[in-house]
């Protein structure tokens, strides 16, 4: 059978894959992150699963207003980065892993959860950046992914607890994949910032620092949390950490925290990261 | 119809009402994804937004690149930022033209690094007119 060994949470503003991408890593703006992130690159290196199963946000990418599915599923061979306004990152494609896609969404669909089903999108920096900071600039990513999409930009949004439901749906679809693989979980996106506005900037490091808390100590705190407490006091697209819930609620009752890091600023965003491990 | 998160300051979630009157000036946003279509608007901004179906105080605050009246025109900031990346700028530019009190890039970065805009005083409009 499957075992899912571990969860990450990292935010993905642009501007680190775009630091990566420039070789910028090493300017003052950059390095003190950079060097923060070291033992998360050296756990990764160390604890690398078959498959990752990647919650993302497309970013007015591959869905739009035209049509913007709560949470998709991709099925395809294969994933390219996209371009979203200034050309592809030049990162490697990203092999999927179809098998345990269909897996995920057969059973899923039989715990009430219609997924929607895409072979063809592209993958913009909500999902290539997360793979850049935890496995640096290789030739070819070291594992298959599996992306998972959700709406976090048009509302109607899905609740917090609705992604924690979901993510149990995942955890439970892995658990009973036949194969023996190892598989990964990443909640991607937040933490606290704010894009547009007059109130542009904001960010909130007491917010932040409970929701990273209650990963470990109280996980469905983090589900009673409303849009407009997030948007209220963790920044309009604060709100994107719903999609640490969905990586949560697919690991176990009992997960060990085994890095942390919370830095701002990056670009207009407070960066945490977070590895839980399945115990 | 109201909803609970409108009284919060100087934000503008992308909801039914927004996506009603921003649709095309977004539409042309995404647009800017594909190169040929960058292309076409490098050529002839005017033109080019003439091909679509917004209002013209959409297309003034394009050109103009007055990125907050964009917002509160209907634009979503994630779409505006196709149209910040197509002028080759970093979005720190964007978000200082925004904030109020409008700041440079510089002033925006040295905010963000001192820590960025504190939430206490920032929570509601209630908070803001009593501030």
């Amino acid at each position: 059978m499957a075992k899912l060994i571990a969860g990450m949470g990292t935010s993905h503003v642009p501007g680190l894959g775009a630091a990566m991408d420039n070789g910028k890593t090493e300017e003052d703006y950059w390095k003190g992150l950079f060097a923060g992130l070291e033992p998360l690159r050296g756990w990764h290196q160390a604890n690398t699963p078959d498959v990752n199963i990647i919650v993302y946000n497309d970013h007015a990418t591959e869905f739009s207003l035209d049509s913007y599915s709560t949470f998709t599923i991709g099925v395809g061979e294969s994933f390219k980065p996209a371009d979203e306004g200034w050309g592809p990152r030049r990162v490697p494609e990203m092999l999927g892993h179809p098998e345990l896609a269909w897996h995920i969404i057969e059973s899923a669909m039989a715990d009430e959860f219609d997924l929607a089903v895409n072979a063809s999108m592209d993958l913009d920096h909500g999902f290539t950046v997360p793979l850049s900071i935890a496995y640096g600039q290789p030739k070819e990513w070291p594992t298959a992914v599996v992306p998972v999409c959700v709406n976090v930009i048009q509302h109607p949004l899905p609740t917090a607890l609705r992604c924690y439901k979901l993510g149990q749906a995942i955890g439970k679809a892995v658990a009973s994949y036949p194969d023996e693989i190892t598989v990964g979980i990443w909640g991607t996106g937040g933490l606290s910032h704010q894009l547009g506005g007059e109130r542009v900037g904001v960010v909130n490091p007491e917010v932040d620092q409970r929701f990273l808390d209650n990963l470990s100590k109280d996980p469905l705190a983090n589900t009673r949390l409303s849009h407009t407490d997030f948007m209220r006091e963790a920044g309009c697209e604060g709100v994107e950490m719903i999609m640490w819930n969905v990586m949560r609620g697919a690991l176990g009752d009992n997960v060990e925290e085994v890095f942390r890091l919370y830095h701002i600023p990056v670009s207009a965003t407070a960066y945490g990261a977070i590895i839980l491990e399945n115990r | 119809m109201e909803r609970e998160y409108d009284n919060i300051p100087g934000t503008y979630p992308l909801d039914s009402r927004t996506y009603r009157k921003g649709y095309h000036v977004n539409m042309f946003l995404m647009s800017l994804n594909k190169a040929e279509c960058r292309d076409q608007f490098a050529q002839d901004e005017r033109a080019y937004l003439d091909t679509f179906k917004m209002k013209e105080d959409q297309k003034l605050a394009v050109i103009e690149r007055r990125y907050l009246d964009l917002l509160k025109l209907g634009a979503n900031v994630y779409y505006a930022f196709k149209l910040v990346s197509f002028d080759r700028q970093p979005p720190q530019v964007m978000y200082g033209q925004m904030a109020e009190p409008r700041l440079t890039f510089d002033e925006f970065q040295q905010m963000m690094l001192g820590g960025g805009r504190p939430i206490n005083g920032n929570r509601s409009v209630e908070e803001w007119n009593n501030g």
